[in-house]
């Protein structure tokens, strides 16, 4: 290998560094993608072996849960859906023994208790709020789900969908959550309930939910079909 | 490790150091397009700067500014990361790599060999690490580990919890990532400078060797 060769080379290596920093073309490379969707599936293993059910997220003094919580969604505060309680129905499917829908008194009949926890967007923001529900777990129960299926799915009115581990759908602070700030749930944030997670970020707290299935094929999620890390834990 | 006037780098550094040069640069370009979804200061990195795919196609697609893309380089890299971490370290120990070229590192022989530098009159011996050097790569090490650390505190602040807390909380754990991205991101400057001037450095980075022995280069060149 002559000098000239080792010079072409090096000039080869900061080539190639340039080009990653301006890497625009490269992410949206097919290979790339599929690479990185492997890492992510990885991840989700790693995530899900992290995962300890009796492990609690840490919780705040009332003090610092906030009032007037942050709206965030793909679409403006108005467009969020506006359920009427008297039409609401929650529907049940899958692996589920009782599958009759549940209007919201049946819903707000549950027994509930409150956490003071703090939701992590994956955008890096982070707020802590003061929340009231029904534990998933409970309301699995009561309807006969199958406990030993992998998944929980969601789908809501707004047309988003989540899915969450089993795992993670009977941890104690997975709540069903009718309240925010000792207020009914206010519309833009899910009325008549949104799932409150806090061992997840918060897009896998889906909000506006008009249906529950428990199931063994991994569900769909709104950002995780996006490109989004599909376990999401916190 | 090497005769004087001449840099030899062993595979393990080797592949370590452009592992972990790839693995940073991933780092920092898709660490600055997340940085920018929920920036903590009042500015935003360039998207031309940025890792994770076009701005424009992702937000016509689905409102999603790229983040997606950036946050699975992220969670990729990283891996990479560690790993060319842990094996410049282990064999940064094992081998007696740190403890021959990289100590000892006093504050005296800092403040000299800085002065000098200042004056451009710290002439640089293929070969040997001046005090500032020391300095430099151990300070880089330790910035990398606080990235870690402070990584995963923001990556798992419930399985980790109290970890954030070392930082004084989620958000700390942020701003302190921030902070040693900051640190890195002079660290390579500095240091692609240095390469800039000595680019004999670079080459035994690639080809394990370099320098001016002659008869050992006449024998290299023979081989080839």
């Amino acid at each position: 290998m002559t000098l000239i060769r080792r010079d072409l080379l090096e000039r080869g290596f900061s080539l190639g560094a340039l080009t990653l920093l301006t890497g625009c073309d490269l992410s949206d490379s097919n290979a790339v993608q599929s690479v990185l969707a492997k890492f992510s599936a990885w991840n989700d293993r790693v995530q899900a072996a992290l995962f300890s059910p009796d492990r609690l997220a840490p919780t705040f003094p009332e003090s610092d849960a906030v009032k007037d919580f942050r709206y965030n969604a793909w679409y403006g505060r108005e467009q969020a859906p506006s359920l009427d309680a008297a039409d609401y129905r929650l529907l049940l499917s899958g692996r589920i023994a009782d599958k009759r829908p549940w209007t919201v008194e049946q819903l707000h009949a549950l027994p509930q208790e409150t956490q003071i926890t703090r939701h992590v967007c994956v955008e890096g923001w982070s707020m802590i709020g003061k929340w009231t529900g029904t534990p998933l777990r409970i309301f699995l129960q009561r309807v006969g789900a199958d406990l030993t299926a992998r998944y929980v799915g969601f789908e809501c009115a707004d047309g988003y969908y989540e899915g969450i581990d089993m795992p993670t759908a009977l941890h104690p602070q997975t709540l069903m959550a009718f309240k925010l700030a000792d207020e009914i749930l206010p519309r833009e944030h899910g009325y008549p309930f949104k799932l409150r997670i806090p061992t997840k970020l918060g897009f896998k707290n889906p909000k506006f939910v008009t249906t529950i299935y428990v199931t063994d094929k991994e569900p769909r999620g709104y950002w995780p079909d996006r490109g989004y890390n599909w376990f999401s834990g916190s | 490790m090497s005769e004087p006037g001449v840099q030899t780098h062993a595979v393990a550094v080797r592949i370590g150091h452009w592992v972990m040069a790839f693995a940073i640069l991933v780092m920092i370009g898709s660490g600055w397009r997340i940085y920018n979804a929920e920036p903590i200061l009042p500015f935003r990195f360039p998207d031309w700067a940025t890792l994770g795919g076009d701005v424009e196609a992702a937000l016509a697609r689905h409102g999603d500014p790229g983040v997606a893309t950036a946050l699975a380089w992220h969670f990729a890299g990283m891996w990479l990361l560690l790993a060319s971490y842990l094996l410049l370290i282990l064999w940064g120990v094992f081998s007696g790599h740190f403890r021959r070229d990289f100590l000892p590192v006093g504050p005296r022989s800092f403040l000299r060999d800085f002065l000098a530098a200042a004056r451009f009159r710290l002439p640089h011996r293929l070969g040997e690490y001046n005090a500032v050097q020391r300095a430099f790569y151990w300070a880089v090490l330790t910035a990398i580990a606080v990235m870690i650390v402070s990584g995963i505190a923001i990556w798992k602040p419930v399985q980790t919890y109290p970890l954030e807390l070392l930082f004084g909380g989620f958000q700390g754990a942020r701003i302190v990532h921030f902070v040693a991205m900051c640190g890195i991101v002079l660290f390579l400057c500095v240091h692609l400078a240095l390469v800039a001037l000595v680019p004999s450095t670079l080459r035994a980075m690639v080809f394990g060797r370099s320098g001016h022995a002659v008869a050992a280069t006449r024998m290299v060149e023979k081989t080839q």
